[in-house]
């Protein structure tokens, strides 16, 4: 005999499990006294159950590797401050770029005039980034990279969207913060090229 | 008759049928048959009655400026599977027209829409011949070669004055208007009548005039959407009812439109790749993988073995993330409000944090290169792919399937409901689940395999009654066979690098065309790619199969209620991003 209504009935067990796993499995972990940071991980994880969000921005994911937003420009800093950008204005960033968003002008020298492997403007049009990854991955100095502050929204559109190479630029150090394994292959293969 | 064009046996049968009216295609890596504009619909007619090519998969044009021609390019395929023919018909620039194939395929009728919008090619014939993509009020055609933008800056990227001198403007200074509306140069919105509200209403009264009534009842237009939660996105359905009952309806699109094709044809081949995952969003992966094959079988290049298996792994990934996303979503159409998606929603949480260790953006992942992958798939990254396949996606789906599947009120909103016969979904060229529901097994990964699905082991679902019901269910059978082939890819993945050679930003791309074809999560996906040699390709085409599956949905829809618009809508599985392009 077929009751009508079973179908819902065993339906809504299955709600019912869910909700009573969001408590238990909250207990379960107060018990255990896990700290926030594998509590993040779990809940990221196949084995995941229950609460499946965490309350942002109090916790935060820590993002992968690999995880790419809007690019900066690494430099290497120097004895006396100033910023030693590695980047040598080639231009190939700007010209894989699909939505023409980098712009670049070459430094000249102050004598003789003539064009250095230096750019003395770097801009990039945040608002038409569209975080491809294609200027990072075709550099050919490591110059430009994925950042992963994620965090970067403003009141104003138009130029305060635009940002310089003053803004752009970040230390290599931050580099060797967020992309470890990066930067460890990469530093490796410089080190080969010169020596 | 090089060797590149080996010409078919199915090209000889219909060339000694016509004679003369027909010649071959004879430019180097050009294919298909060329045929005159008065004899298209009788060589049509021989290709669908005689040699049974029923399931007509795209219709698309390419302008062949300064040369004073468009072809009009055709795509047909056997819905049994295997090799398919191309026919083209060359028209003149001035006064472009051709007879529409609509009462042959009735399929075509928004892809016809569409060139008629983009390429001012009338169609002779054609029901409802209206813009479709563009306002009313759009100058021009804009992918003639020769039009250009308020904006316009160069013919092809990358532009020059980016770099050395660096000459980058904010968009908005560059427009008469200064904002991010576009209009014609000399328009006049005071002077503006925009009449196609009315043609619309029209076409929908003429044909509920024809249905016999004894009684004189008035109809009804209601217009669902384009802002409303139950379009999934902004997408906008004409209705005219009678009573309750749907006596007529049409889809109104293009409000999401940005000329795609356009941009395709403005960017070098590699700036596309990116571009491809915003099609279909929420298969990202599937999208970049057509878009890959297509081009790497014009340069001629093989991929990496397990760049392969990744791709593999990749897009059925997608497809499940895809499949389970559209199974919580239906459920809300129908009115289980959220929990179903929700739960739906963290599998496929679990699956784009995989996309984001792995290619470093959950959504827009630009992951594939021509000849392989960007970077190679860690052991790390492996074990959380395995971890969910055989650990928890297998138990989840069976969870949503106990949860949803013997559910009475479900049952008794979906079964009958929207339903599409096996003979109307291969004339309406609808493919994917939706086609397979209505017992078609026809499937790219077999009817013309891509990659290495030739290799892996897994089932063609079907069902048979074309219902919303049966979609529902098709999309859960079809993320089992995802899990089957998923294990098989994970057991059998060898080492080797991910990519052949070096990643080139610039490819050199020989002169020609090629169709190439996926089997997406909502169905075929197709890219027709036309190269003349530069970095950048002459005609980037997209065959998105959202967009050709809503030419059923009028079908489906007549004689069902309004209230079941929304569910037979959620059933189809559209994606605004790529419908509108």
């Amino acid at each position: 005999m077929k009751i009508i209504g079973a179908g819902v009935l065993k339906g809504l067990l299955v709600t019912l499990t869910h909700f009573f796993k969001t408590y238990t499995n909250d207990l379960q972990k107060r018990i255990k006294r896990v700290s926030k940071k594998e509590l993040i991980q779990d809940r990221s994880s196949a084995q995941a159950t229950g609460l499946f969000t965490i309350e942002y921005p109090e916790q935060q994911l820590v993002p992968p590797e690999e995880y790419r937003m809007i690019p900066f420009l690494v430099y290497e800093p120097s004895e006396n401050g100033d910023r030693n950008y590695r980047c040598t204005a080639c231009g190939i960033c700007s010209k894989v770029c699909p939505t023409q968003c980098i712009w670049i002008t070459r430094k000249k020298d102050e004598i003789t005039g003539k064009p250095v492997a230096q750019s003395a403007e770097f801009y990039i049009d945040i608002d038409r980034c569209m975080n491809c990854g294609s200027c990072a991955e075709f550099c050919p100095f490591d110059a430009i990279k994925m950042d992963h502050d994620f965090e970067i929204s403003t009141y104003q559109r138009g130029s305060t969207r635009i940002f310089t190479k003053e803004r752009l630029g970040k230390s290599l150090d931050y580099y060797a913060k967020i992309r470890p394994e990066n930067y460890r292959i990469e530093e490796a293969e410089r080190k080969q090229k010169a020596g | 008759m090089s060797e590149q064009n080996p010409i078919q046996p199915v090209y000889l049968e219909i060339l000694s049928k016509f004679g003369e009216n027909l010649r071959l295609d004879d430019r180097p890596n050009y294919f298909g048959i060329i045929a005159q504009t008065e004899k298209i619909l009788e060589v049509l007619t021989f290709i669908k009655d005689s040699l049974f090519y029923d399931f007509l998969s795209s219709v698309t044009a390419v302008d062949d400026f300064p040369e004073e021609k468009i072809e009009i390019i055709y795509h047909l395929y056997q819905s049994v599977g295997g090799v398919g023919i191309e026919i083209k018909v060359f028209v003149s620039r001035e006064d472009s027209q051709v007879p529409s194939i609509t009462h042959l395929y009735p399929g075509a009728e928004l892809q016809e829409r569409e060139i008629y919008d983009l390429f001012g090619v009338k169609f002779i014939d054609h029901p409802d011949l209206r813009r479709i993509l563009l306002w009313e009020g759009f100058a021009g055609h804009p992918l003639r070669k020769d039009w250009t933008e308020p904006q316009y800056e160069e013919p092809a990227k990358p532009f020059k004055s980016r770099w050395p001198e660096g000459k980058g403007v904010l968009t908005e200074s560059l427009n008469p208007y200064n904002d991010n509306v576009q209009y014609p140069r000399k328009f006049d919105p005071a002077k503006f009548e925009p009449d196609n509200e009315q043609t619309l209403y029209r076409k929908l009264q003429q044909k509920s005039n024809d249905t016999p009534n004894t009684l004189h009842t008035d109809q009804l237009i209601v217009n669902l959407g384009p802002q409303h939660p139950s379009t999934h996105g902004v997408f906008r359905m004409v209705a005219a009812l009678e009573g309750e009952t749907i006596v007529d309806l049409k889809p109104v699109i293009g409000y999401l439109h940005r000329n795609h094709e356009k941009i395709g044809e403005r960017n070098t081949y590699l700036q596309i790749m990116p571009y491809t995952d915003r099609l279909d969003y929420l298969s990202s992966m599937n999208n970049s993988f057509g878009y890959a094959i297509t081009i790497e079988r014009m340069m001629g290049i093989q991929p990496a073995i397990r760049a392969e298996y990744i791709r593999i792994m990749m897009a059925e990934l997608t497809r499940i993330a895809s499949h389970i996303w559209s199974i919580g979503f239906l459920l809300n159409d129908l009115g289980a409000y959220f929990t179903p998606a929700l739960y739906a929603m963290e599998e496929r949480e679990l699956i784009l944090d995989i996309f984001e260790a792995l290619a470093g953006s959950r959504m827009m992942c630009n992951y594939l290169r021509f000849g392989g992958v960007v970077r190679d798939i860690n052991e790390e990254i492996l074990k959380k792919v395995s971890d969910l396949v055989y650990n928890r996606l297998e138990r989840k789906t069976d969870e949503l399937d106990r949860y949803l599947t013997d559910n009475e009120i479900i049952r008794s909103r979906c079964e009958g409901v929207g339903i599409l016969t096996s003979e109307q979904a291969i004339a309406y060229s609808v493919t994917g689940p939706l086609l397979r529901s209505s017992g078609v097994p026809y499937d790219i990964r077999r009817a013309d395999p891509y990659g290495i699905y030739d290799q892996l082991e897994f089932d063609i679902c079907t069902r048979q009654h074309g219902d919303v019901y049966d979609r529902y269910l098709i999309r859960l059978d079809e993320i089992r066979q995802s899990l089957r082939i998923l294990k098989q890819v994970l057991t059998q993945i060898p080492e080797g690098p991910v990519m052949n050679g070096k990643v080139q930003y610039n490819v050199r791309v020989p002169a020609g065309e090629m169709y190439g074809r996926v089997e997406g999560p909502r169905g075929e996906l197709g890219f027709y790619v036309v190269s003349d040699g530069k970095p950048n390709p002459k005609r980037f085409h997209v065959r998105a199969p959202s967009f050709v599956n809503i030419t059923s949905l009028a079908e489906m829809c007549r004689g069902a209620k309004i209230a079941d618009a929304v569910t037979i809508l959620g059933s189809v599985d559209i994606v605004l991003g790529e419908v509108d392009r």
